[in-house]
């Protein structure tokens, strides 16, 4: 039988397993939403703002094994989902965008609501199709679901012209699709495999860095049986955090910018490094001429060629599958039989202690105003741990990072890689889908929380009894810090002025708000939010102007020269 | 360093505008760049010519291998290889400077393809250096209008660049 191309777009999505459709009408995909409304497979989740749309799918993706997908018209509806494509780019999140787009005999005539959106996309998708004829169209879909979840995941983007959506064909959706052009590369070289565990066997100074690849690439029980039998320090990223225990004795806390001084040092001092699923970025290894060292032997483990030496040079690069490579690993390991080199390996310990001890996320507890910190550190005691945990971008993104501890990976989702504000209350609506049974927390400020502050409706729509934690410092944080540190204090433009009550604010949402102004009042009012277990609760806390986040390493320097305490 | 760098894309909309945009987006270099659809018309095979550092290079043939649409890519600078482009050059040719002109083509082994009471066009190919000598050759003031393709590149002998 026939059937249109909306009803097509409708059938792959349902038959490819998708659970929520994040996505906002408008003229060009209004067949498609028609569709959308005489059947009952796929649920749709109506955003208040495209960005959040692709947020809310990018925090489905993150948190459990599956692509997120969302629906946006033509024009501004795609410009407006810019955002949240770059921010899945940039941190390889798999997404598939389904875009409308104007009839395809009116592409190139400036139509209404017509933007060349492959154009817009092209550098913030993994790969993005537009869709010139319906017997294309099935195909096409399941190509993008494949790219998007495939070798180093992404976004991928298929926009499909209203015409296309009203053309008839027979439906048929492939099993699966082969690309001549894309075969991701799955099992590292053997060799290679065996050289590097050499070089780890022969470290006097070893160290273990990983990155967001370990959480996508699923590989954290592989990691962790790696690094509790050679017995080294292990270190995440911020995008990697859950990827290693926290709470194991070998982990090292987070590396990088607002790292601990034992990761950085440790880090930098190290003879023989093993990077996974990660990528050497500026705010992890900061200046790349600073972090290099003569005799520092480094292996990378990546899936994408790319990611390997494009900052470092890599003395063994290894192309694959990260939990098909460090299996393979501890295979090897436990064959050849060989141990670290014990005494060595003590020493190292002992200096590494030397560092730990150095105390590097000490705040004041006393305070009689609120510390930041704090309210993490109670979060944390009181959710024990096990909540998903979103959060937006600045001070208070760097504070959940380094407080609240991630014994497990997909708890922690934050926008790594493009910083974007406005991240964190969309992406705990998608999380909250994902996991309706968990806590879902959003650790914001006041100023980022603004930024998507529209999705409180969209929260109350759909019923989401997601906890947002404000750390009110009535400043944009971060900017503030660099403004003190590095321009003077002159704090141009960076003071939140005219804030709203928040309270009322979200009463009006019909959710509910409270104000904390007391570090005494912390934990009875979390324990209050989590107890309200159907509703959202906005908590605003007033904390500490003045407060920074220690450690800091300052743009372009080296990771040992870090501002402390 | 300059690299001739070949590849083989899937011959779409689009797939040329990815290639673009990965240089301008990184801040590679583009010498010149070519492009035309093989004897399968599924495939486009593209010769770029750039510059940079062995590490640059690296990252240049990595980032082309990640795109969807690119099949295949090889340096052709890392092996034997033979490169051609075309010019087409129209020059001043009037009274005595006509022969002199006509003489600089045939050492050139170029051929004159149009003809005006005061100019000739010239064909000529070779390496980007022999067209570049040409020009150089050729009084200041001679040259009107010069059209480049950009280099093609194909590898000597046995190597074969294909699916």
């Amino acid at each position: 039988m026939e059937l249109t191309g909306a009803e097509i777009t409708m059938r792959c999505l349902a038959d490819e397993g998708v659970e929520y459709l994040f996505g906002y009408p408008g003229g060009a995909v209004l067949h498609i939403y028609d569709e959308l409304f005489k059947q009952d497979r796929v649920k749709h989740i109506l955003v208040r703002h495209e960005q959040a749309a692709v947020h809310a799918a990018d925090g489905y993706a993150r948190t459990c094994q599956k692509p997120g997908v969302c629906l946006v018209t033509s024009g501004p509806g795609v410009t407006n989902a810019v955002t949240g494509i770059a921010t899945a780019y940039m941190d390889s999140i798999p997404v598939v965008i389904v875009s409308g787009q104007v009839p395809t005999h009116a592409i190139g005539q400036d139509a209404f609501q017509e933007v060349d959106t492959v154009g817009i996309t092209r550098p913030c998708v993994k790969h993005n199709f537009l869709v010139k004829d319906v017997k294309d169209l099935a195909v096409t879909m399941k190509k993008a679901f494949y790219i998007a979840t495939s070798g180093r995941p992404g976004p991928v983007l298929v926009d499909i012209p209203k015409d296309v959506t009203t053309a008839r064909c027979e439906y048929v959706y492939p099993d699966k699709v082969e690309l001549r052009s894309y075969n991701p590369v799955v099992k590292g070289h053997s060799g290679q495999i065996k050289k590097a565990l050499g070089l780890l066997l022969e470290a006097k100074r070893p160290m273990i860095y990983t990155g967001g690849g370990i959480v996508l690439g699923e590989a954290s029980a592989e990691l962790t049986q790696l690094v509790r039998a050679l017995g080294y320090p292990c270190t995440n990223t911020l995008m990697g955090l859950g990827g290693y225990p926290a709470t194991d004795p070998q982990f090292m806390g987070m590396l990088g910018m607002h790292g601990t001084y034992e990761a950085n040092m440790a880090m930098q001092h190290c003879d023989v490094l093993l990077a996974v699923g990660a990528r050497f970025d500026d705010r992890v290894i900061g200046n790349p001429k600073h972090f290099f060292q003569e005799d520092r032997k480094i292996i990378h483990i990546d899936v994408d060629p790319s990611s390997i030496s494009k900052r470092v040079k890599v003395d063994v690069p290894i192309v694959g599958d990260v939990k098909e490579v460090l299996g393979e690993m501890s295979r090897q390991l436990a064959a050849g039989g060989q141990k670290p080199d014990a005494a060595a390996l003590k020493a190292w310990w002992t200096q590494i202690e030397l560092w730990r001890a150095r105390d590097c996320l000490k705040y004041d507890r006393a305070s009689p105003i609120i510390k930041p910190q704090m309210v993490v550190q109670k979060l944390y005691e009181i959710t024990k741990g096990e909540a998903f945990v979103t959060s937006d971008v600045g001070q208070h993104q760097m504070w959940a990072a380094q407080f609240y501890k991630f014994d497990k990976p997909r708890r922690w989702v934050n926008s790594g890689g493009l910083g974007t504000m406005g991240f964190g209350l969309p992406a705990a609506m998608g999380v909250y889908l994902a996991h309706p049974d968990s806590q879902v927390v959003c650790v914001t400020g006041e100023a980022s929380i603004q930024m998507c502050i529209q999705e409180l409706s969209t929260c109350k729509q759909y019923r989401m009894p997601i906890k947002i934690v404000n750390l009110n410092n009535r400043y944009m944080g971060m900017v503030r810090q660099w403004q003190e540190f590095f321009h003077g204090n002159r704090y141009a433009e960076s003071y939140m002025d005219a804030l709203p009550d928040f309270v009322k604010l979200a009463e009006s949402y019909g959710h509910v708000g409270m104000r904390i102004e007391k570090p005494e009042d912390i934990e009875p009012a979390l324990k209050e939010a989590f107890a309200r277990k159907d509703q959202l609760v906005f908590m605003d806390f007033v904390t500490d102007q003045t407060e920074n986040v220690f450690p800091m390493v300052p743009g372009g320097k080296g990771l040992s020269e870090m501002i402390l305490v | 360093m300059k690299h001739i760098i070949s590849l083989l894309l899937e011959n779409e909309a689009g797939a040329l505008s990815r290639v673009a945009g990965l240089f301008s987006a990184r801040g590679y270099n583009i010498e010149s760049l070519t492009v035309a659809a093989t004897e399968d018309a599924t495939l486009s095979r593209m010769t770029i010519v750039t510059t940079g550092s062995d590490d640059v290079i690296e990252q240049i043939t990595k980032q082309l291998n990640k795109l969807v649409d690119v099949v295949k890519v090889v340096d052709l600078s890392e092996g034997e290889h033979i490169e051609r482009e075309l010019m087409l050059v129209k020059v001043r040719a009037a009274g005595k400077d006509r022969e002199e002109m006509k003489r600089m083509a045939d050492i050139f082994r170029g051929r004159i393809i149009d003809v005006t009471d005061k100019t000739y066009t010239i064909e000529l190919t070779g390496t980007g250096q022999k067209l570049d000598a040409f020009i150089e050759a050729l009084e200041e003031g001679a040259v009107l209008e010069t059209v480049r393709t950009g280099a093609s590149g194909i590898g000597r002998g046995e190597r074969i660049l294909r699916v």
